[in-house]
């Protein structure tokens, strides 16, 4: 009988650890929220800071943070979307397939400071783009596409080869096959991969150090050629650089990036239910 | 009649290949921009070996401004709070593996992996900026560390932040183990939990052996989070008392220095070699974790 | 003495290095139902693909000898593959619908060939399903999603889907392998139908459901076509000892 009782009491240790890794999260949050609400209000959002950014709002912050992403996306999802439809449709089981894999794998694994340096390296200095947002973007971008992909060639292959088989049978090319079966059917899962890229793209401080974040602008940025603030580089100087500097705002600031990210990655949870529960195979 | 109903026209034949082409070379984008990368970390980080000779690069004194490009501390930095915080995050990591895979019921694993995604998605500057501001005052009561920014804090949030990584690919080997295992386990007696640990979890550990590369990796590489609470001193981190005092990875080193770096100077060209170095660790580890995943899938079988 | 529709010439076929069809040479006739009989296993589904070059789809495979559609070789180099596809159309085992409606589905073909006009496309949905026997059931029906019919309508739903471009050719891998008896009973009808239009080559779910319907019959046993007869003498005078063990029921 006392092996019962050491599988209960294992159990409930693991539990307790599980609790230990789940808890600290929702710590986390609450936190930020309950320390941060009180600097929330239409104003923070909106308004321009001041006062050595002690007083006003976040509004260039978050509006840089909301063009690098949309940067991002218009770079990261054709090439990534093309790159996966490559790989899960078109290439052969080749040392030339095994390479392209490898490189994913190694894009993912690269620190984003690393991004930051090459950005800096490739976009800002030896393509002359400076200190841009387009530069910012093109690093993020790069830095994205591994996610991308991973995800959207799991949504691709999930696609029954059945759908496949039945088009070409029908006289459908490969590329028809793709363009109006799989990919339709497979849009949900690769949105999901594409909305979990950006919210990645949009906490990341390391690569647009360099490349694009400014700490002060009093204005907003006219151009892609432009610097601008962006959300996660505003926290980090607001907390470690600038002496004085409010408690509260500090906390909302970190709130409202907090929420953007969590909120972006709610919606992608809900499309990849709604759409796993509507499948037709 | 017939024939010109089945016809498509040449224009649309002509749209598909191109089509095809422009996929085609997106799909050989990838290595194309690791190589890039690779080159450019190349071009603007080998003249520090010029620069700078070797004995110093292997000194122990990173002082810049002395022209002291000693990179010791900051290796051992990164090892220190890396191998500490993985120490952490490794039976944290494989218990809540195993208890959300074969433990919980389904209404708590409902539950608990929405969470761990969220932990996932959590941004470093996040984490960092709560370490910095709890974490960091808690250790200093607790601990009795001067400020608070230290080793420890540093290698507990990262601790926190590879978790997700590891949950995730060791769940995905524990999901690998043939329900046959199992199921021998138990006809043969034993209870679910000897199964677990004698025969479901030695099944799993090369995928298990891989999660913890990949959380290295993760580890390795994290900038913000590290940078915000380990107290960036560069100095060696020896003695018992390493893991209450500050030091300083090399991801953090880049990160606060570059902005005040000259393009072209020494300093410069250093710290790009860093990144090197940086660049290089993490290909080995991911390589490591790559071909196991890779070998497993061509066999089909998890040993 | 009419020419063949198809052709099979020495072909033999094989799956990395196993063969899985020797030496195979036979004379389809147009506007009859040919059946391929056989145990698992005997090359017949491989064959009935290597006509439509379905098995293009399919790595590591290597295939000897020719294939002439109509006198002229399925695998020439001047050979458009979807443009021979909609010549030669296929129904699967299992019933697989594309997803989307009815029409979504018996529509997909003339789509993807470039036909627009809508009251021709209207004509072309109302005709393949009533060739397919569905009309009648499901003609208020044709906007809800294919995968809310029952398999046998499923089945047709199929059937219908490959007539839509007007095959010469219609190739059936055990149709009805999936069916209840009904449906079984009104695929079977509307093959009968449809082979005055079509040539069909089928894969019998049954050595009875062979004897209903094939107007000539072709054993293969591992990879071997063994027998190849008119009518219904392969079912009851067959030549060879081993076609007579498998139609009486010793093997199989």
């Amino acid at each position: 009988m006392s092996r019962y009782w050491t599988q209960r009491l294992g159990f409930a240790l693991l539990g307790l650890i599980t609790l230990a890794v789940v808890v600290p999260i929702l710590l986390v949050i609450g936190v930020i929220v309950v320390e941060g609400m009180g600097a929330l209000s239409w104003e923070f959002l909106t308004a321009m800071p001041f006062d050595g950014m002690k007083q006003g709002g976040i509004f260039p912050a978050l509006v840089g943070t909301l063009l690098l992403t949309l940067g991002t996306a218009l770079v990261a999802i054709p090439i990534g979307v093309g790159g996966t439809v490559y790989l899960a449709e078109y290439a052969r089981d080749t040392w030339v397939t095994r390479s392209i894999r490898l490189a994913i794998v190694n894009l993912a694994g690269i620190p984003s400071i690393v991004y930051g340096l090459f950005g800096l390296g490739m976009f800002v200095l030896f393509l002359k783009m400076g200190t841009s947002i387009l530069a910012g973007a093109l690093t993020l971008s790069i830095m994205t596409l591994p996610v991308i992909i991973s995800t959207a060639e799991e949504a691709l292959r999930a696609v029954p080869t059945e759908f496949r088989t039945v088009s070409a049978s029908l006289g459908g090319s490969r590329w028809q096959g793709i363009r109006y079966i799989i990919l339709p059917q497979a849009l949900p899962g690769i949105i999901t991969g594409v909305i979990l890229g950006l919210l990645r793209a949009a906490g990341e401080t390391a690569p647009i150090l360099f490349t694009v974040a400014a700490f002060f602008l009093p204005r907003l940025p006219q151009s892609p050629f432009d610097q601008t603030m962006a959300l996660p580089y505003h926290l980090y100087v607001i907390s470690t650089q600038v002496p004085g500097m409010p408690f509260k705002v500090q906390y909302g600031t970190a709130l409202v990036l907090l929420g953007l990210v969590l909120s972006m990655n709610v919606v992608a949870t809900v499309i990849r239910s709604y759409f796993r529960r509507r499948r037709q195979w | 009649m017939f024939a010109r109903r089945r016809t498509r026209s040449a224009q649309a034949n002509w749209t598909e290949f191109l089509i095809e082409a422009l996929i085609r070379v997106l799909g050989f984008s990838t290595i194309g921009f690791v190589l890039l990368i690779f080159l450019f970390l190349l071009r603007e980080g080998v003249p520090i070996l010029r620069d700078v000779e070797l004995s110093n690069l292997f000194g122990v004194r990173w002082y810049p401004t002395f022209h002291l490009f000693g990179t010791l501390p900051l290796l051992l930095g990164s090892v220190l709070v890396t191998v500490t915080a993985i120490l952490m995050a490794l039976p944290l990591g494989v218990a809540t593996a195993v208890f959300v895979r074969e433990v919980a019921p389904d209404w708590a694993r409902e539950l608990l992996k929405p969470m761990i995604e969220v932990l996932a998605g959590i941004p470093s500057v996040v984490l960092g900026f709560f370490g910095m501001h709890v974490i960091a005052p808690f250790i200093r009561e607790a601990l009795g560390a001067p400020t608070g920014l230290t080793v420890i804090t540093g290698a507990l949030i990262l601790a926190y932040m590879a978790l997700p990584t590891i949950i995730s690919v060791a769940e995905d080997a524990l999901d690998a183990v043939p329900k046959s295992f199992r199921d021998a386990g138990l006809a043969m007696g034993a209870t679910q939990w000897q199964t677990i640990w004698r025969v479901v979890v030695p099944a799993a550990r090369s995928g298990i052996a891989t999660a913890v590369m990949l959380g290295m990796g993760r580890a390795i590489g994290e900038t913000m989070a590290v940078m915000m609470v380990t107290g960036n001193a560069a100095r060696m981190p020896f003695g018992l008392d390493a893991l209450l005092r500050p030091a300083r990875t090399m991801t953090a080193t880049i990160a606060a220095e570059m902005g005040e770096v000259a393009q072209g100077s020494v300093h410069y060209h250093a710290l790009f070699g860093i990144g090197i170095v940086l660049f290089l660790l993490t290909f080995l580890i991911n390589l490591v974790a790559a071909s196991t995943i890779f070998k497993k899938q061509r066999r089909g079988g998890l040993r | 003495m009419v020419d063949p529709k198809i052709q099979i010439d020495n072909v033999s076929y094989a799956y990395g290095q196993r063969w899985v069809l020797h030496k195979v040479t036979l004379d389809i006739p147009p506007n009859s139902t040919t059946v391929f009989l056989g145990p698992a296993g005997g090359g017949k589904t491989s064959l009935l693909r290597l006509i439509n070059r379905l098995n293009d789809l399919v790595e590591g495979t290597r295939m000897t000898g020719r294939i002439l559609l109509d006198g002229k070789d399925v695998y020439g180099s001047d050979i458009h593959v979807p443009k021979l596809r909609r010549r030669v159309g296929m129904v699967f085992a299992l019933p697989l619908p594309l997803p989307g409606t009815l029409r979504d589905n018996v529509l997909y073909g003339p789509k993807l060939a470039g036909i627009r006009d809508r009251s021709r496309l209207e004509e072309i949905l109302e005709r393949c399903l009533r060739q397919a026997a569905l009309w009648e059931e499901v003609k208020d029906r044709v906007d809800h999603p294919a995968v809310a019919l029952s398999g046998g309508q499923q089945q047709r739903l199929c059937i219908a889907r490959s007539l839509a471009m007007e095959p010469e050719v219609l190739l059936l891998d055990e149709p009805t392998s999936g069916l209840d008896p009904i449906s079984t009973r009104k695929v079977e009808e509307s093959l009968f139908e449809l082979k005055q239009q079509y040539t069909i080559v089928i894969v019998p779910h049954s050595i009875q459901q062979a004897a209903r319907i094939a107007d000539q019959a072709a054993f293969f046993l591992m990879g071997d076509l063994v027998e190849y007869s008119p009518g219904k003498e392969l079912f009851t005078r067959p030549r060879a000892k081993k076609t007579e063990d498998y139609v009486t029921g010793r093997f199989g």
